[in-house]
């Protein structure tokens, strides 16, 4: 197992913490390593691939004969390009350990501070780049600060200043950069959305009494030969062996036949305790019309009004977007204000 | 029914021979195959068998271990019978049934019935369906009338039925929690239960939490590691073998009226046990016994609410008089019907039904740690809420 940055403890004494500010402060002021040469130009194609990718029409950054005309004499670079001109590309700056900014971090990491994020940056122009301007970028450690708490959690901020000069070694601008060098808070329980009820698994005998469901309609199965009601549903009448169905519109009433109280196992879908209710629903007009019975839950009810034999109306609700359910809610008994 | 029944013929003529099992755990560290292999090569050597005399293999739904490949892993050879039983627990018996016929027709010689699972380190069997995917079967969408309302495990299924059994007949947690103590008391004495010196009092069953309300957590199985094989020949070839045979007197499955599996709430009463009826009324008929013949039982145990009904329904009792029937630890060793003298799957282990008919075979032999005295005949059972079996064992008269 590797370590991690929550392995490594950040617990250490005051006299130790003074004296890592004191290691740390020692790099403030030092290169970071060599100086960097751009590895191009400043160049006309470099330069329309950003702005037609920004948007930025500015004939002045393309249009050689309008630019030739302006206050500059010839096509300039947008200034935002500044750092563009050093970067080394995908395959990066080749690591020796021995960098004072390796170093540094070397002893970042060495107390947990392993994480990273880009804080901000601030960019300051002595005058526009031209085509043909050869870069060379000297990076100073600028500021490291005491270890700071975040929302990330604990860490230092590491500020660099990054100077860009010309040919003949005038600064052309600079840039600040900041980041947060830290050891990531313990994670919190992330709040994530309330995952969906467990959906029905569907058939062709089912699908469509679900899909009712959703249009806000409580059906039960009725043979479409015999008229004998059924539910669950089936694809075969038992009475007479249809095949033939209907649908029959249910009562939205009935009582507790049963139900339980459901504390464990939790699925993250339903808020516990869990009431679960089977419900003989109020008849139909129709053979077996009497004897058709559902689970589903309850709401706006307390616990303690469970009881079998209860009333309850049903109401279809919505769950979640795509999911309407019934619910069965106990009519509280009308209270007889002439109490024995 | 208008066929003319000629009655169930399978009684005495087949004999349970050779028990074998492993140790019983909560993460057996192992595959299932492993304690599967072991326990059907311990079940073939208590039997004074040799693999190479095993010609059939049975087992049941929700195991994962094919027949053949134990019969590799064995060295058994060449098989001329293999079959599975449906309905999980429900089938325990049920594949002793099989193997009976199959040896009573001559279709095999010797038959090893095993269940081998890490249902508790490995797929949790309380879990339910919570972890099963959706598919357009029947098998799964029979599940789509109460997965949305979260009632996704066997609890909460065995709950709603035990709510409506107090309803109508006034049986109390309490009267469930005496057979989770009897239960506990026969474990603490069987030093390969899990709960082996840990009885409970009905207190501690009472302040145990909710799992789903009516029922308690002392009122369902464990969730077990382990496996539990048998072997069975036919009644004449076990007389020669060194184990006092256990006879199957009398085998039954049962699948009752508006049946589902484990979600029966549907029929008029749901408060019953139809399925285990038909099994109750074949395991007498064919067998001519009564209650009263039986000296101790094996009841499916993984929640205690079914226990007493099925008292109700073998007719120890009467409908909704089992409240009554197992006061005063009828149930405990002793009592007029000591049951689950393992421990039960409350207090040995669940191996969906298997570790009890082993027990009954002790019970049979004389060898169990809780010898109850002058058995004659065990009752046996397998799940119940579903399609289900049950077994009578007896002494080879």
């Amino acid at each position: 197992m590797s370590t991690t940055a929550a392995d490594i403890i950040v617990d250490i004494t005051p006299q130790e913490k003074e004296s890592f500010y004191a290691r740390l402060q020692a790099f403030v002021g030092l290169e970071i390593g060599e100086p960097v040469v751009a590895p191009d130009e400043v160049n006309a194609a470099m330069i329309r691939h950003l702005v037609e990718t920004v948007g930025d029409d500015n004939p002045i950054y393309t249009n050689t004969e309008l630019a030739a005309t302006s206050i500059h004499g010839g096509i300039v670079a947008p200034p935002t390009m500044l750092q563009a001109w050093v970067m080394m590309g995908f395959k990066g700056t080749k690591l020796t350990g021995e960098s004072p900014y390796e170093k540094m971090n070397q002893l970042l990491f060495s107390r947990g501070f392993t994480s990273v994020l880009g804080t901000n940056s601030e960019q300051t122009y002595e005058r526009y780049l031209r085509l043909g301007d050869r870069l060379t970028l000297r990076t100073t450690i600028d500021s490291i600060s005491n270890e700071k708490s975040t929302g990330l959690g604990t860490g230092h901020f590491v500020g660099t200043r990054q100077d860009y000069y010309d040919a003949d070694k005038q600064l052309v601008g600079s840039m600040l950069f900041r980041i947060f060098r830290f050891k990531p808070a313990a994670k919190a329980p992330v709040s994530k959305p309330r995952p969906v009820r467990p959906r029905p698994a569907t058939t062709h005998d089912n699908q469509w009494w679900f899909d009712a469901l959703n249009e806000g309609v409580l059906y039960a199965q009725g043979c479409g030969q015999c008229q004998q009601v059924r539910f669950p549903t089936g694809p075969m009448c038992p009475s007479c062996h249809s095949l033939k169905w209907t649908k029959v519109d249910m009562p939205l009433s009935g009582s507790i036949h049963s139900f339980v109280v459901a504390h464990y196992p939790q699925v993250p879908s339903f808020d516990y305790p869990l009431p679960i209710l089977l419900v003989d629903l109020d008849p139909v007009d129709a053979p077996g019309g009497d004897k058709i019975r559902m689970v589903m839950n309850s709401a706006d009810t307390d616990l303690e009004s469970l009881v079998i034999g209860a009333r309850v109306r049903i109401d279809i609700r919505s769950t979640d977007p795509d999911m309407k359910l019934p619910f069965a809610i106990v009519e509280t008994q009308p209270s007889n204000g002439a109490s024995a | 029914m208008s066929i003319k029944r000629t009655g169930n013929q399978l009684g005495g003529k087949a004999a349970i021979v050779g028990i074998g099992a492993t140790e019983f755990s909560k993460e057996s560290g192992r595959s299932e195959m492993s304690l599967a292999s072991e326990a059907v090569a311990a079940a073939i050597a208590d039997a004074g068998l040799a693999p190479s005399d095993v010609d059939g293999m049975v087992t049941y739904s929700s195991d994962n271990n094919p027949e053949v490949e134990i019969a590799r892993h064995l060295g058994i050879g060449s098989l001329r019978h293999f079959s599975r039983v449906h309905y999980g627990g429900g089938a325990a018996c049920g594949t002793v049934a099989l193997a009976a016929m199959a040896v009573a027709t001559g279709v095999a010689d010797v038959v090893v019935c095993y269940r081998a699972f890490n249902e508790r380190s490995g797929r949790r069997f309380g879990a339910g369906i919570q972890d099963i995917p959706n598919a357009a079967t029947a098998e799964r969408a029979q599940f789509s009338w109460t997965t949305p309302f979260g009632q996704l495990t066997p609890a909460s299924w065995v709950a709603m039925v035990a709510r409506r059994y107090m309803h109508l007949y006034g049986a109390t947690s309490q009267d469930f929690g005496r057979v989770a103590v009897a239960g506990r008391r026969h474990a603490a004495t069987n030093p390969a239960a899990w709960f082996y010196n840990q009885p409970i009092t009905l207190e501690e069953h009472q302040a145990s939490r909710w799992i789903v309300d009516p029922l308690h957590l002392l009122d369902c199985c464990q969730e077990s590691d382990g496996g539990q094989a048998l072997v069975i020949t036919s009644a004449e070839r076990a007389r020669d073998l060194p184990n006092t045979p256990a006879l199957i007197v009398a085998t039954a499955q049962g699948a009752g009226e508006e049946q589902w599996t484990m979600t029966s709430f549907f029929r008029d009463d749901i408060a019953q046990l139809p399925e285990m009826k038909v099994v109750a009324d074949e395991l007498w008929t064919s067998s001519g016994l009564t209650p009263a013949d039986i000296q101790t039982a094996i009841l499916y145990d993984h929640f205690t609410p079914y226990v007493l009904m099925q008292l109700e329904e073998f007719g120890f009792c009467g409908r909704g008089e089992a409240k009554d029937f197992i006061q005063d630890g009828a149930l405990e060793m002793g009592g007029k019907l000591p049951i689950n003298t393992h421990g039960g799957q409350l207090g040995e282990a669940y191996i969906h039904g298997m570790n009890g008919i082993a027990e009954a075979v002790r019970q049979v032999r004389g060898t169990s740690v809780n010898q109850v005295d002058s058995v004659k005949n065990v009752l046996v059972t397998a799940g119940t809420g579903v399609p289900t079996s049950g077994l009578i064992l007896g002494v080879d008269r």
